[in-house]
């Protein structure tokens, strides 16, 4: 069967002025479907380039690059949109939540796009199911505002996923967040990826975090230099059970 | 799709709440421009229909011939005056020689006091014959008409207007009854049915008409008369007829043009002109106001967009990951503008109706709101917001989502 994402060669250069940046120079990556991918690399080395072009969000200027066996370098954006619609999920550093909105609509927005044109009930029902997963049953009615950073990731997360995606991008997902809260956020990730079979790749410039991961793939100056198995592999749900319970539970 | 429609409109609205003062603030424009549209059109069919009105209550293909000239005022609106050019020679030769006229009667005017038992009244005096109600279009509600034998002996008998017959015969029936003026006893032989306010908003019912030859000898002791009514006989043979009269008259009177004739014939559609005219230099002037204000509304609804879509770049750059396609953006900001303008209207409609109904209040100029109007005045709403909404909403669909994404 073909890996869920391969890329062949995969450059990306950025023009800046009269000034041309290569920001990746031929990448060649495979990541088998349900795989647990952490990239990690120094800042500038590509990855969030790298990130865009996998989340068809940019388009490579050179290579290939076939999702699910089908090369997708050069489909038009509404294509493109709808396939980031049903096969990929995003999360950010920065959440990106729609401000002002409650957790439940933010988890819907992706359900607007879809095309099913599901009734209003049926996609209250999904998101409502996808913030009980990731631990919100109870702060479904709040604004980002009234929520915290890690809670605010979940619910991006959980938006990641309403659609039912094969793939869930994660771009330095605890960037903005304190230890224990990073435990938290890998242990829904590394729980979809164990129990739902939902392919990750995980980007950080942290090899701590990287080491969630089954597998870790390093970048410099826009080429992949490493890529091995994590040899000990952290869980952190075994993490956190050994971590004095919080004083405020989620 | 209705329920694809309705969450668009929802995500609408929510904008727009969101900034509410922005939002009213911005419809402004919209809601004046909307506004004029409808006072305008308010305007317009509320003259035409008062023209048509009058044109219906003066009686249908009329032409009237009155002594004195456009050009020395105060001889010609009426014949009230003592302008003797007039004479029954005329009315007859116009009888005879002019094939379109179908009914002509001569008209002699007064006003006097009218007494009935113990009521009192001053009212208007019409002399003329039998052809009067025909030509005036103007039935009646009792008794009959005034017979060619009265005309032609100068019987003392009259018909009253409806003002006329109420005041002084309160309750009673006025036919056979007798009334006197300037001390001579009329006998009453019909009643004419209500007619209502004429072009000035004088009471056409305040009136009595009599025989014009017993108005010239026993009342005004008069030869002259003051005024030709004629109906043509077709409503295209209303101009020919005015033509015609107005050269057969310059040879009767010896004139050669506007400037020295001593007698004014107009039609019934030409009066009515007077009063259109004032409506449409009104129309026109809210037709600017409209014009300019949708204009500058659209314009206000163009930057208001423009800032919400550089505003809200990385909303826009996060539902384009999610899947959002270019017309998905494209629609919710159009949608959002159209919103805009849109409510505009609705207030604009209703600001507009209150504006016409003042109008009519306040100044007594006619309007008339119409659905026509209403539905004018949204779809010019609608089409501005389209029209100006369009560009803002291209460029939020064009957005590269990374750069909108990344964008602070
Ligand atoms: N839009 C752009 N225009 C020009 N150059 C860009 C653009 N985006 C990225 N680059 C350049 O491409 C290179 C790779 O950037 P990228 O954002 O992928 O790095 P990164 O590995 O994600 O770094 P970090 O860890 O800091 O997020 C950098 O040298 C950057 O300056
Ligand atoms: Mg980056």
């Amino acid at each position: 069967m073909a890996p869920l994402i391969q890329t062949v060669g995969l450059r990306k250069d950025y023009r800046v002025g009269d000034v041309i940046v290569p920001a990746l120079r031929g990448v060649d990556l495979e990541v088998a479907g349900g795989g647990f991918v952490s990239v990690v690399g120094a800042s500038g080395s590509g990855k969030s380039t790298l990130m865009n072009i996998l989340g068809l969000l940019d388009q490579p200027t050179g290579g290939r690059y076939l999702l699910s066996g089908e090369d997708v370098s050069a489909l038009d954006r509404d294509r493109r949109a709808t396939l980031r619609n049903r096969t990929i999920g995003f999360v950010f550093q920065s959440f990106n939540l729609l401000a002002r909105t409650s957790a439940l609509e933010n988890v819907e927005l992706p359900l607007l796009y879809d095309g099913t044109h599901a009734t209003a009930a049926d996609r209250h029902r999904r998101a409502r199911a996808l913030l009980e997963a990731v631990g919100l049953g109870s702060r479904v009615d709040h604004t980002p505002a009234q929520l915290s950073g890690g809670q605010q990731q979940r619910v991006a997360i959980a938006r990641a996923l309403v659609t039912g995606p094969r793939l869930l991008l994660a771009d330095e997902p605890t960037g903005n967040l304190d230890s224990r809260t990073s435990i938290e956020i890998m242990e829904i990730l590394q729980r979809l990826n164990r129990d739902d079979g939902l392919t990750v790749v995980l980007i950080t410039h942290e090899h701590d975090i990287a080491e969630y991961g089954e597998r870790n793939v390093v970048f410099r100056d826009g080429r992949v230099v490493d890529d091995q198995p994590v040899s000990r592999r952290r869980d952190a749900s075994a993490e956190l059970q050994a971590l004095p319970a919080p004083e405020e539970a989620a | 799709m209705i329920a694809e429609a309705l969450s668009i409109l929802r995500i609408a609205f929510r904008a727009l709440a969101r900034n509410k003062v922005r939002s009213a603030l911005t419809a402004l424009g919209v809601i004046i421009g909307v506004a004029s549209v409808i006072a305008m059109i308010a305007l317009g069919s509320g003259a035409r229909a008062a023209i048509d009105e009058q044109i219906q209550s003066t009686g249908t293909n009329v032409v009237f011939v009155s002594a004195g000239s456009h050009n020395r005022p105060g001889a010609a609106h009426g014949g009230m005056g003592s302008v003797q050019t007039l004479t029954l020679e005329d009315a007859t030769a116009i009888r005879e020689q002019v094939p379109t006229v179908a009914y002509l009667t001569p008209v002699v005017r007064g006003r006097a006091q009218v007494i009935a038992g113990s009521q009192n009244w001053n009212t208007s005096i019409e002399g003329a014959d039998e052809s009067y109600l025909t030509i005036r279009n103007w039935p009646l509600a009792d008794g009959e008409n005034l017979s060619p034998r009265d005309v032609l002996l100068a019987d003392k008998v009259c018909l009253l207007g409806d003002t006329v017959a109420r005041t002084l015969f309160p309750g009673e029936d006025p036919v056979g009854q007798v009334l006197r003026v300037k001390n001579l006893p009329f006998r009453v032989i019909g009643v004419l049915s209500p007619k209502g306010q004429g072009q000035w908003g004088q009471d056409q019912d305040d009136v009595v008409v009599a025989p014009y030859t017993t108005i010239q000898r026993k009342l005004l002791g008069i030869t002259f008369i003051h005024q030709i009514m004629i109906s043509a006989t077709r409503s295209d043979a209303v101009e020919r007829t005015a033509v015609d009269v107005t050269h057969l008259l310059r040879q009767r009177h010896r004139t050669s043009g506007p400037e020295d004739d001593d007698f004014s014939v107009r039609t019934v559609e030409e009066m009515a002109e007077t009063r259109s005219q004032l409506a449409q230099t009104m129309s026109g002037l809210l037709m600017s106001v409209a014009s300019v204000s949708l204009l500058v509304g659209g314009i206000g609804i163009m930057n208001i967009m423009l800032v919400s879509v550089t505003e809200r770049t990385r909303e826009i750059g996060l539902r384009m990951a999610v899947g959002a396609r270019t017309r998905d953006i494209l629609s919710q900001f159009l949608t959002e503008a159209v919103s805009l303008s849109v409510l505009g209207g609705v207030a604009g409609i209703v600001l507009g109706v209150a504006v016409s109904a003042a109008l009519t209040r306040v100044l007594g100029w006619p309007t008339m709101i119409t659905a026509g109007a209403i539905l004018v005045a949204f779809v010019f709403a609608a089409a501005v917001g389209i029209f100006f909404g369009y560009y803002p909403a291209r460029k939020a669909a064009d957005l590269d989502p990374i750069d909108a994404l990344r964008y602070e």
